[in-house]
């Protein structure tokens, strides 16, 4: 099976994108000072990182099934990534982690849940 | 009613879409295992407005449309300040006054500052979110999701 040299061209080039993206924030992971701003670094894995090696895996498949799970796929990834990032934030809140050098807080507005 | 049928359909959609096979024999064991998951769902009384959200306005599509774009951007700006040379963060929590009316417009916004890289959603607070961004960059873009999400949510009932 041979794709056109043009998709083909196009799907090593999400490949190389998504691959690109997942190094970065990996590096983030490293880079970043503290817990809060590391979630912004696995922000970028979760979204662009598999965004883009998805749609690199939908143009080798084409127009079949395996592109309706993979889209499937993406659309699952979409919604409960953000919601574990959440539940992980939100566990950090309420544990009373404060992070590095703020310049503007309006969480005290609120009052810190008792932990 | 409305919503049995709808939860129905979009099992057996996905049911066909995953299964791959399309024998007269296993079309009728996916038409009755849907049909057993519908019965367990509405005999559990777990089909509300909230899991079947049928409410929602189509243009949702087109919201996710212009979300994706709109991660790729805060991906961008992310990626730049991993990659610069000195990190320089200016880390807040800001409070965003959601302008939805109903939970499901409320979790739709929430999932979507933190789908963006650079904006997590910490803490819901009544009527606000408390959002922690990394620098202030991040802040303004939210409030125009804001908008985008209260036109998707009210529909019909």
């Amino acid at each position: 099976m041979t794709l056109p040299y043009a998709i083909e061209l196009a799907s090593w080039a999400c490949f190389s994108l998504g691959g690109l993206m997942l190094l970065i924030g990996a590096l983030g992971m490293i880079r970043l000072p503290d817990f809060w701003s590391r979630i912004h670094a696995a922000g970028i894995i979760e979204t662009s990182g598999s965004l883009f090696m998805l749609i690199g895996m939908m143009l080798q498949s084409g127009l079949t099934l395996v592109t309706l799970k993979l889209v499937l796929i993406g659309v699952f990834l979409f919604i409960a990534g953000p919601t574990a990032s959440h539940a992980i934030a939100n566990a950090a809140w309420v544990a009373g982690l404060k992070p590095h050098n703020l310049k503007k807080d309006e969480g005290i507005l609120l009052g810190r849940k008792d932990s | 009613m409305a919503k049995v049928i709808a939860l129905g359909l979009a099992l057996l959609a996905f049911w066909l879409a995953l299964s791959g096979h399309y024998t007269p024999f296993l079309l009728g064991m996916g038409v009755l295992s849907t049909g057993l998951c519908v019965y367990v769902a509405s005999r559990m009384g777990l089909i509300d407005a909230e899991s079947v959200p049928t409410q929602l306005r189509f243009s949702l599509l087109f919201y996710w449309a212009w979300l994706l774009i709109e991660i790729i951007k805060s991906n961008y700006q992310v990626a730049r300040i991993i990659l610069s040379p000195r990190i320089n963060l200016g880390q807040q929590l800001v409070l965003v006054p959601t302008a939805q009316t109903t939970d499901m417009g409320r979790v739709i916004f929430a999932n979507s500052i933190t789908l963006t890289p650079g904006t997590v959603t910490v803490e819901i607070a009544g009527q606000a979110l408390l959002v922690h961004a990394m620098t202030a960059d991040f802040v303004p873009s939210m409030e125009d999701m804001g908008r985008h999400v209260a036109a998707v949510e009210e529909g019909k009932a």
